[in-house]
């Protein structure tokens, strides 16, 4: 009895706990690893070392998203297509695979427990999050690749990886819509010889900006 | 001294109350379900134009298990801050005939969702802006499926309030 209740009041604990941070990180700030060399000079300096480890953490803030308003240069975190599963993958993975160990209990199914999960843990197409610098707000003009110049659409901007030899962006896409952008990216904050703000850049040679 | 110790850790005590919640409403408007207010001439026969108090699900879209025919909350690709309502017509890869302007000429057009987008429309075509005038829009886009209709009041012509019994209360169709 007295185990039983000790469980419950851990798991109450880690459950408030989880349910805060979730609260935090989807309000205020959030810390992701950047993975790839699309932002190079600013992020990921050094692409080929091949350990994960090496990737640079940033602090995000979410405190733009109130009125949707960014400057050009600003780094910024958005989804490209797809949606905002993180969470409820994780719900799933999780009773998948209590049903998988509950079966296994029952002796209704010995096969492959990490087999099973696989099929869910594929999250890459849709929950895509891509980081890049606003280079285009509505109403500027903008060259595009094709060699030609269009206007950015109302409630648009166009993003482009610091990178542009290894960089998926607004180049292959077009303009994005700002309601797809998660938060904006202020300073590394990992590794530690790396801790630094994140500098706006402005390419002036590519864009003419309204007024 | 320890009274200090006991006022510090009542405030302790407050705060965590307070932060779990607010982090609780958080989980339960953002991931769950919220209400929302819809107004507007856009989705016309289905929806009022003063204005419905409608219950909004967050969990089918994250899935994906959304689908023609489902009236959506769909962050507005025009105007970030704002939300807009319409139906879904066509998914990614699906073939959309639509009349651009049905008000001018009848001459369809015919199109195809590209991958990772929808095609929303609001029901009444004369008086909608949407994937008519801006094209399909991503579907990360979507926030949530409307699922439930609260109208507990309705306005008459001469200003009388009827609050009960309530007109509009039910799931509407797809």
């Amino acid at each position: 009895m007295g185990s039983g209740s000790l469980l419950w009041n851990l798991t109450k604990k880690y459950l408030t706990a989880g349910v805060i941070g979730l609260t935090i990180t989807d309000r205020f700030a959030s810390i992701v690893p950047v993975r790839g060399g699309s932002m190079s000079p600013t992020f990921n300096p050094r692409t080929n070392t091949g350990l994960g480890s090496l990737d640079d953490r940033v602090l995000i803030e979410k405190f733009c998203l109130a009125k949707y308003k960014f400057s050009h240069g600003d780094v910024v975190v958005f989804r490209k297509e797809g949606v905002n599963s993180g969470f409820w993958v994780g719900v799933l993975l999780v009773g998948k695979s209590i049903s998988v160990i509950l079966r296994r209990y029952a002796g209704h199914d010995r096969s492959g427990f990490e087999l099973e999960l696989g099929q869910d843990n594929s999250p890459s197409d849709h929950k895509q999050k891509l980081i890049k610098r606003i280079i285009g707000l509505p109403g500027d003009w903008i060259g595009t690749p094709q060699n030609d110049v269009i206007k950015i659409p109302e409630g648009h901007c166009w993003v482009e990886g610091d990178n542009p030899v290894s960089s998926m962006d607004s180049r292959t896409f077009g303009p994005i819509p700002l309601g797809l952008v998660h938060g904006r990216a202020t300073t590394i904050v990992w590794p530690p010889q790396r801790i630094c703000q994140v500098e706006k850049r402005i390419p002036r040679d590519r864009v003419s900006l309204s007024a | 001294m320890s009274a200090w110790k006991s006022i510090a850790k009542e405030a302790f005590t407050q705060t965590c109350l307070v932060a779990k919640f607010l982090g609780f409403l958080h989980l339960t408007n953002n991931y769950l379900f919220s209400p929302t207010l819809v107004y507007g001439p856009s989705m016309l026969p289905t929806l009022n134009l003063t204005g419905d108090v409608l219950l909004v699900e967050h969990v089918s879209h994250r899935f994906k298990k959304v689908g023609p025919g489902d009236v959506v909350l769909v962050r507005s690709p025009l105007d970030p801050t704002k939300m807009v309502t319409k139906r879904i017509v066509g998914m990614e890869g699906d073939q959309i005939n639509f009349l651009p302007d049905p008000s001018i000429t009848d001459i369809c057009r015919t199109i195809m969702v590209p991958k990772g987008h929808i095609w929303i429309q609001g029901d009444n075509m004369h008086a909608s802006c949407d994937s008519r005038h801006y094209g399909p829009v991503p579907y990360g886009l979507v926030q949530g499926k409307l699922f439930f209709r609260v109208t507990v009041y309705s306005f008459t012509p001469l200003f009388n309030v009827y609050v009960w019994p309530p007109s509009g209360f039910g799931s509407f169709d797809q």
